[in-house]
């Protein structure tokens, strides 16, 4: 073996690497042998860091010297429904100095979840000469003023991608700061950004860049100016409208119909707010193009949805409000044969009452009739366990599977049992299954399915289910490729947490809130296991002034090479080794 | 939606078998074999053994806990309430207390539902029943903050009318009418389908973190003032312990405390909160301030231009 890697010089080696993009394929390759190991380490130029506190900037540098895109998730995922309190954490700031001296070829930088300032921002603009994409996914912490330093000082900037980010919105001028000669622009996603952006620098821009293909507007676009926009661009494939309302008037219809005609490589839509209903056909000619679709913030009504979706017989992902109806379900299973992903959000989440009917009933026609269907999302109000079943027969080749009922501990309601049998079947049936979210009542019966089946679950999140501790140890113990646990007001304790407590070094992230877990419990964890961070977020003040039986509020914990982070804030405690030993 | 099952943990989990049965527990060989065997699908954790896996007890380490300062430093001290005594699986302080000034929307099968949540042994009852229908639950259903604020924003007009009207209904129909943040405690519900989430940023002048605060889940200024309490007290430090004690709702409000609370409007103007009604505030407000009183003097005179002689809170 040695013999043999010596016969290939470095170079040919690592143009043989240069092919293997996958980072678990990498990593192998890095374990062969020590001449593997360096060649590969120089030749990483993509690095995806899944808890940005799991191993420290510096850890990342020495190992590869010489990378070009990072990718950094912060927050765990829960922090999107505002569980995790402001101020926990995330900062990117100590990344982008490191990088700022070590990577002065970094082209790409994405971030989850994470907290950047306006000085972040700007230290990236003048460090990175060769800086292409940004990707600031469900951040925050910046605001227009860094997206402005951005704009002016990365000439070779290639995608702009702010998706659902919090950005203070100062001005609008920032997308003047783009130079006149300024052309690379290929993705621009600036939907979440709530100011008008100014209007006639986003058309220069737009008409200057011959290779723009993605442009994702903000709400405060009007109609009446994307027809222009897109006249400009007839080579877009993806496109988010602004507002979608308009006073009715002909000539701005007829103008917008032929601005759609005119982009034939049009696949992606998006945007749609506040819908005119009268303004829809004029997307009409595109939709048998489209393979995604978003209209989960388009307040119309069932029958125009139908006679949108009716028409996109290639669609592949579709996003829409429960306004869909069942009725309308059935026309996307009849039409859209080659649906991958759907997603069902709730029109009015927080009434008492249905206001649209939209029921099992809908998912139920999709499974059957769209074959190719993977991927779930969906809320609804009331399920059972037969259409569960039926569900899983229909789709074994599920893998994201995340059913949202509305009322939590709800039954079945056809029979008043637990869903732990539907479930149970979709775990059992859907053997590929990676990303699972429960809802509706449940006991621990459905943990046990889920620890005996779901043996390629990745992801899994739970809410105001289960009865005992034994519910969380069947997942801890049979869920062999389990990375990401996320719990909320169940009643799983310390027990099956300590019982399985090398469980958590072989996955991401565990976050347990409204749980039973005592603070004893979290301390003898966080002694006992130096490479599990564990947090104990509680904003009552510390845990100690509380008596040991009482449940803590939140715990994260996560698994880390860096030790303990430096910038907790004070509602987060931790007990590591050093700490204990000062106890005593 | 039908099948409403009232009644504790019993009645419901009567699937459950495996969980309800006493078969001994599986004891855990130590260091390799951290697992507890999963192959005897009715084995139970028994209440009464600790014996766990790499040998972690709960009994080590609890008593030498006791005497810890906290790896905060400076002691925190806090009368306890009802909140810290042991409860299990509750959700957030914020929802319990804003949900006792307000019954849940007006159907009474909600509440049944909700008890169906005790399909768990937990006392969730006790919470159920204070909570009410899921919109009282924090972060659920779980949509995120940007969704909800675009639909919000959406729905917009009709929810400001509705919460204006009911304003003016029970200022109308309450004539001991006392202070003026008292009557704003509108049960604003009634609609059933009013506000999600508000999240809007609070900063302490002095403490560098600011915190995010959730209007909605606040019916009145008392309880808002209340939260921030809370909030921004445990997370400054020990050199704020001053600030600790100097904020209490009371104190915020009248700005007796040296703080005052002030609110930025949606024309960027800050104005002091507790002036008009809950339901103006919450459709204007965009962030708010805790600032020092002495910073706050400049903003008495704009308010009483903009209020055209209404009362005017001392500073």
């Amino acid at each position: 073996m040695q013999r043999m890697a010596c016969s290939f010089p470095d170079e040919v080696l690592e143009h043989v690497f240069s092919f293997v993009q996958c980072d678990n394929d990498r990593n192998a390759i890095s374990t062969v042998c020590k001449s593997w190991y360096k060649i590969e380490r120089w030749s990483r130029r993509r690095v995806f860091v899944g808890n940005c506190y799991a191993i420290s900037p510096d850890m990342v540098i020495r190992r590869f010297p010489d990378v070009r895109s990072i990718e950094l998730k912060g927050k765990p995922h829960f922090a999107d429904f505002n569980l995790v309190p402001d101020g926990w954490g995330g900062y990117v700031a100590p990344w982008i100095s490191a990088m700022a001296a070590a990577y002065p070829w970094l082209e790409e930088i994405r971030l989850k979840r994470m907290v950047i300032t306006d000085e972040n921002l700007e230290l990236i603009s003048k460090s990175f000469k060769n800086f292409k994409v940004l990707v600031l996914s469900s951040c925050e912490g910046f605001s227009t003023d860094g997206l402005a330093a951005i704009a002016a000082n990365c000439r070779n900037l290639r995608e702009l991608d702010l998706r659902e980010s919090e950005v203070e919105d100062l001005s609008g001028h920032w997308l003047k700061h783009f130079p006149d000669d300024y052309t690379s622009l290929v993705s621009l996603n600036i939907a979440c950004l709530g100011c008008e952006v100014s209007f006639s620098a986003l058309e220069r821009l737009v008409g200057r860049c011959p290779n723009l293909r993605t442009l994702r507007l903000n709400r405060a676009v009007p109609l009446d100016k994307l027809a222009n926009l897109l006249r400009r661009a007839p080579q877009l494939v993806e496109l988010g409208t602004g507002a979608y309302s308009s006073e009715l008037r002909p000539d701005v219809f007829s103008n917008l119909s032929g601005a759609f005609s005119g982009c034939k490589e049009l696949k992606s839509l998006s945007g749609f707010w506040d819908v005119v209903p009268g303004y829809l056909p004029a997307v009409y000619p595109i939709c048998c193009r489209l393979t995604t679709l978003n209209l989960s913030y388009a307040t119309i009504q069932s029958p125009d949805l139908i006679k949108l979706v009716g028409q996109c017989q290639n669609l592949q992902r579709l996003w829409v409000l429960d306004y869909i109806e069942d009725a309308g379900l059935d026309a996307v299973a009849a039409s859209c044969k080659d649906l991958r992903e759907l997603r069902v959000f709730p029109s009015d989440p927080y009434g008492p009452e249905p206001n649209v009917p939209l029921t099992e009933q809908g998912l139920v026609s999709i499974s059957e009739g769209c074959s190719k269907l993977q991927s779930v999302l969906y809320f609804c109000r009331q399920m059972s366990n037969a259409a569960l079943m039926t569900i899983a027969r229909n789709r074994p080749n599920m893998t994201r599977f995340r059913l949202c009922i509305i009322e939590p501990g709800t039954p079945d309601y056809l029979t008043l049992q637990p869903l732990d049998v539907g479930f149970g079947a979709i775990v059992e049936h859907c053997k590929d299954l990676q990303r699972l979210s429960l809802s509706g009542l449940l006991t621990d019966l459905v943990f046990e399915y889920i620890g005996t089946y779901a043996k390629k679950l990745e992801m899994l999140s739970v809410a105001f289910a289960g009865e005992s501790d034994l519910g969380l140890h069947h997942v801890l113990s049979g869920c062999e490729k389990l990375r990401k646990l996320e719990i909320r007001d169940c009643p799983f304790g310390d027990k099956a947490l300590l019982a399985n407590a090398a469980k958590l070094e072989t996955m991401r992230s565990l976050w347990m809130s409204s749980c039973s877990v005592t603070f004893g419990a979290c301390k003898l964890l966080g002694q006992k296991m130096p490479r599990l961070n564990v947090e104990v977020i509680d904003e009552r003040g510390t845990p100690d002034s509380r008596p040991e039986s009482c449940p803590i509020d939140k715990l994260y914990i996560y698994r880390t090479v860096a030790g303990s982070r430096f910038d907790m804030p004070g509602f987060v405690w931790t007990i590591d080794e050093d700490s204990a030993m000062r106890l005593s | 939606m039908q099948g409403v099952v009232g009644g504790g943990a019993g009645a419901v989990s009567g699937g459950g078998g495996s969980s309800t049965s006493d078969a001994s527990m599986s004891t855990v060989s130590k260091e390799d074999n951290p697992v507890l065997s999963s192959e005897d699908s009715s084995s139970c954790l028994d209440e009464s053994e600790l014996e766990l896996g790499l040998g972690l007890s709960l009994g080590v380490g609890v008593g030498a806990c006791k005497a810890q300062q906290g790896p905060r430093g400076g002691q925190y001290a806090r009368i306890l309430t009802a909140k810290d005594f042991p409860y299990v699986g509750s959700s957030t302080s914020a929802s319990v207390s804003s949900s006792s000034s307000s019954s849940s929307s007006s159907s009474s099968s909600s509440l049944s539902r909700a008890n169906v949540t005790a399909g768990t042994k937990r006392s969730a009852d006790s919470v159920a029943a204070a909570n009410g229908a899921s919109s009282q639950v924090v972060g659920w259903p779980p949509i995120r903050a940007y969704r909800m604020n675009s639909l919000v924003n959406q729905a917009k007009l009709p929810a400001t009318e509705v919460f204006n009207s009911l304003i003016v209904k029970s200022r109308n129909s309450n004539p001991a009418v006392g202070k003026g943040t008292s009557n704003a405690c509108v049960n604003a519900n009634e609609k059933g389908q009013l506000r999600s989430s508000l999240f809007v940023k609070v900063n302490m002048d002095g403490i560098p973190i600011g915190r995010k605060v959730d209007l909605s889940s606040h019916r009145c200024y008392e309880t808002l003032a209340q939260k921030l309490e809370d909030m921004f007290a445990t997370s400054s430090g020990e050199e704020h312990d001053m600030m600790v004690d100097a904020i209490t709702p009371s104190k915020l409000l009248d700005g007796s405390s040296g703080f005052v609370l002030t609110y930025e409007d949606k024309e960027g103007d800050w104005m002091l909160v507790g002036d008009v009604p809950w339901g103006m505030f919450i459709n204007s407000v965009r962030r708010l301030r805790i600032m020092r009183a002495s910073e706050a003097n400049g903003l008495a005179p704009r308010l009483e231009e903009s209020n055209g002689g209404q009362r005017n809170k001392p500073i």
